[in-house]
């Protein structure tokens, strides 16, 4: 019993990151109706956006010290935070330590830039064009933003740690009658669930409960009629997309002290997110979250020894089994919608 | 009025003929003046650098990349000379190899082994490479070394760890300066057991690939050997970027030790991973809980931030070892880049080196001359002090780093800290050891 609470922990995040990156995917397919690849690219561009501003608190004044040497035998040089020198030593590193909560305020502004110049510069001329070549300009723009990237923050994993408060784990079987121990679940998970389900809760409300809200999902069920009506849905539409790359780059950003991020890592999601949104249903942005903690719950499952062991090699493809399982059952995915991509 | 004679089919007839007796010749004399593959006919002779210089391993690919050019730069008489000033055989004296001028072509492995082969496919009949170095692979180097030994080019390796590249792998045309998952294993076995005792409970997560195997096998070895119990092994796939499913069971499976038989990406994800979980804080059988990471990679375990410290691993070489062929690297490569270089850079500049040795002793860049010269070839100097090129697998034999995440780093290279320097004579194996069985190095082959 323990071993599976500790897999449905353990699945609760992963699926946290599928069902946001998900989230956004369903967001622009269902307004825009662009099959959107490079959505793993906007997840890792808010990794790095933690990255970066790590690396701007970082900026040091630098001076010598005569009575240390450096690898070459040269004197060496001390680095000293600019914020240490504005802040003071302890409050400077207070910063520095929270750079990533601080990261998601930094994050915000770029990624809507980088949403919205995406939309109006590239992918509103592919409006009109099949499937099949919005998947391939926004594959090669993913492909394209990932170089980018490698260029200026190399190919290797970059450490971008939590707070220390959040470092180390909770044990949750002392506190569940189980030995010390048997439950043990990192703070920093803790934390990426709950801000994960603050986000999804957050667009929900927005799209349920706000005029703009509610215009969007008119337009996301007729457009033509929204349009007639004399409201500028492409406007909307634009914000959508922007408020969507918003979420994956939060995703991403929360993300970067789970694993170091590096410049591949929009991709090891991409798959395995349009399986969630083809699982999920097409357009359904419930079925988007739905389908996200499923996969990432039965992905954590399959991965225990005692699973593997009656089948082995299940944890590699358990996602694209279930996705298989639930296409042949339910065509439309869990929750997905009828006339949606079937014109 | 002239007449012609000619006809549709006597033209193509005479065409034939005529393109046979200019074509003949020249297969001809190709066949039978080179000797061998790629033989240097002009006053230079090319290197082929094969290393990823794109994929996950792009920056280890460009560290060994510099190397190259290093050892280029300084086989031309360039710089200062580097380890050449060192090194025990005096032959190499900045004249080129054999009076030719070194030139090099690159190509990129992308870390995958067809775009390897076909990099280095090209290099050899493209570019007339007499050579092939470099990778940061084993599925890359095995591959690599199975074309090269078609092709009749010598290849010397470059960042491969498995077991299996020097053993049921190996070829007479292929050579490999860096240590295996055996030796890791036997310098690393006897240190753990000073710090941790012989009773020890060790679980192995390991990656799903060819290196991650032959480590595995030889590191639980090593341990049960000296009376640790092996709880559990399990394979991760090598695509996986979240290890937690995979870690979460350790400390209810009654391990106290993660044996992390992973490298690259895997390693630090699946080393981020564990310290998040709180493994090392925990008491298990009574013993704080350990994590050992058996190859370490100073490049890689940057990525891993503050979380190696105090984690044990074995490594080919460091930049801070104090021996004259290390400081003379060090200084060299320091000087020109700006930062200390890594262990890949340093295997890579050796291989060269000993290539360009090997092809001056024996006179000739044909392969079996090459083969000749390196094989049973005992050297000093090259920063891992008396080392041997064994003639039975290709394999070199030299002392075994044993490293430590550093606590207190005093720069973003001082990563690790050399904790011991375990002799040869510990990390030396026989050839047929059944871990290394199933292969034969073959003859050598001069191609051509």
């Amino acid at each position: 019993m323990d071993q599976i609470l500790l897999q449905i922990l353990n699945g609760l995040d992963k699926g946290s990151a599928y069902a946001l990156i998900a989230l956004g995917l369903t967001l622009i397919f269902g307004t825009l109706g662009v099959v959107n690849f490079a959505h793993g690219a906007l997840f890792m561009i808010g990794a790095f956006c933690a990255v970066t501003l790590q690396r701007i608190l970082n900026i040091s004044t630098v001076t010598i010290d005569p009575t240390k040497t450096d690898f070459l035998g040269n004197p060496a040089t001390i680095k000293t935070p600019v914020v240490e020198t504005w802040f003071g030593p302890e409050m400077g590193a207070s910063i520095i330590d929270w750079s990533v909560p601080l990261a998601i305020l930094f994050a915000i502004p770029i990624m809507a830039a980088v949403g919205f110049i995406m939309e109006r510069g590239l992918i509103k001329h592919f409006y009109k064009r099949p499937h099949a070549d919005q998947i391939l300009v926004t594959f090669g723009l993913a492909i394209v933003l990932q170089e980018v990237i490698k260029a200026f923050y190399g190919a290797n994993p970059i450490p971008t740690p939590a707070p220390e408060a959040f470092r180390g784990s909770f044990d949750f079987g002392t506190y569940l009658g189980y030995e010390a121990n048997a439950i043990i679940y990192p703070y920093w998970r803790m934390v990426y669930f709950a801000f994960s389900a603050v986000i999804i809760a957050a667009v929900f409300a927005f799209l349920q409960f706000t005029t703009f809200g509610m215009v969007v999902r008119a337009g996301m069920a007729d457009r033509e009629t929204v349009g007639l009506l004399g409201i500028n849905i492409d406007k909307r539409f634009t914000i959508m997309f922007a408020i969507a790359a918003c979420v994956a780059g939060l995703a991403g950003v929360m993300y970067a002290p789970i694993n170091s991020p590096n410049y591949h890592m929009g991709m090891d999601f991409l798959v395995l997110s349009f399986v969630v949104v083809v699982v999920g249903g097409m357009g359904s942005l419930p079925g988007a979250v739905l389908a996200g903690f499923m996969l990432g719950i039965l992905e954590a499952f399959a991965s225990m020894n005692q699973v593997k062991a009656i089948f082995p090699g299940i944890d590699q493809i358990i996602i694209y089994l279930v996705a298989i399982i639930i296409i042949l059952t339910r065509p439309r995915g869990l929750m997905g919608r009828r006339g949606v991509m079937e014109e | 009025m002239s007449t012609s004679n000619l006809t549709r089919r006597g033209l193509i007839k005479n065409s034939a003929i005529a393109g046979a007796g200019f074509a003949a010749p020249t297969i001809f004399t190709a066949s039978s003046a080179a000797a061998y593959t790629n033989e240097p006919t002009g006053g230079s002779v090319t290197l082929g650098f094969n290393v990823p210089q794109s994929g996950p391993y792009a920056d280890e690919g460009a560290d060994e990349l510099r190397a190259y050019e290093l050892a280029v730069e300084h086989l031309n008489g360039g710089g200062d000379g580097g380890m050449m000033n060192t090194f025990s055989s005096k032959e190499l004296t900045g004249n080129g190899i054999l009076g030719k001028k070194v030139e090099f072509v690159t190509g990129d492995t992308q870390t995958k082994s067809d775009a390897a082969r076909a990099s280095a496919k090209s290099m050899i009949e493209k570019d007339g490479a007499v050579m092939i170095t470099g990778g940061s692979s084993s599925g890359v180097a095995i591959a690599v070394q199975g074309l090269c030994q078609e092709a009749g080019v010598i290849f010397m390796a470059g960042l491969t760890h498995s077991n299996d590249t020097t053993g049921k792998d190996k070829k007479a045309n292929g050579f490999r300066h860096f240590f295996n998952g055996y030796m890791s294993a036997a310098a690393l076995a006897p240190v753990l057991q000073s710090l941790y005792g012989s009773d020890r409970n060790a679980y192995h997560l390991t990656a799903d690939y060819t290196w991650g195997w032959t480590q595995e096998e030889s590191i639980a070895a090593a341990t049960e050997a000296m009376g640790w119990n092996t709880v559990n092994k399990v394979r991760t796939p090598l695509a996986s970027t979240d290890f937690s499913s995979y870690i979460a069971p350790v400390l209810n499976s009654g391990a106290d030790v993660l044996v992390l038989n992973h490298y690259g990406g895997n390693m630090v994800n699946s080393l981020t991973n564990a310290v998040q979980f709180g493994l090392r804080d925990k008491i298990v059988n009574g013993k704080n809980f350990e994590i050992v990471v058996p190859l370490y990679s100073r490049l890689m375990a940057k990525g891993a931030g503050a979380n190696v410290k105090g984690i044990h691993g074995s490594t080919n070489w460091h930049w801070s070892l104090q021996d004259e062929g290390s400081k003379a690297f060090v200084k060299s490569f320091g000087t020109k880049y700006g930062f200390p270089p890594s262990q890949a850079a340093h295997t890579v500049y050796c291989q060269t080196m000993l290539y360009a040795d090997a092809a001056q002793r024996a006179g000739t860049f044909n392969p079996c001359g090459i083969v000749e010269a390196l094989e049973g070839y005992e050297f000093d100097g090259l920063g891992n002090g008396k080392t041997l090129y064994r003639a039975d697998d290709h394999q070199c034999f030299k002392d075994v780093l044993v490293v430590r995440g550093k606590e207190n780093p005093t720069s973003e290279f001082d990563l690790l800290e050399v904790v011991e320097v375990t002799p040869t004579s510990q990390v030396i194996y026989e050839a047929d050891h059944p871990m290394f069985a199933g292969g034969a190095l073959g003859a050598c082959n001069p191609g051509a």
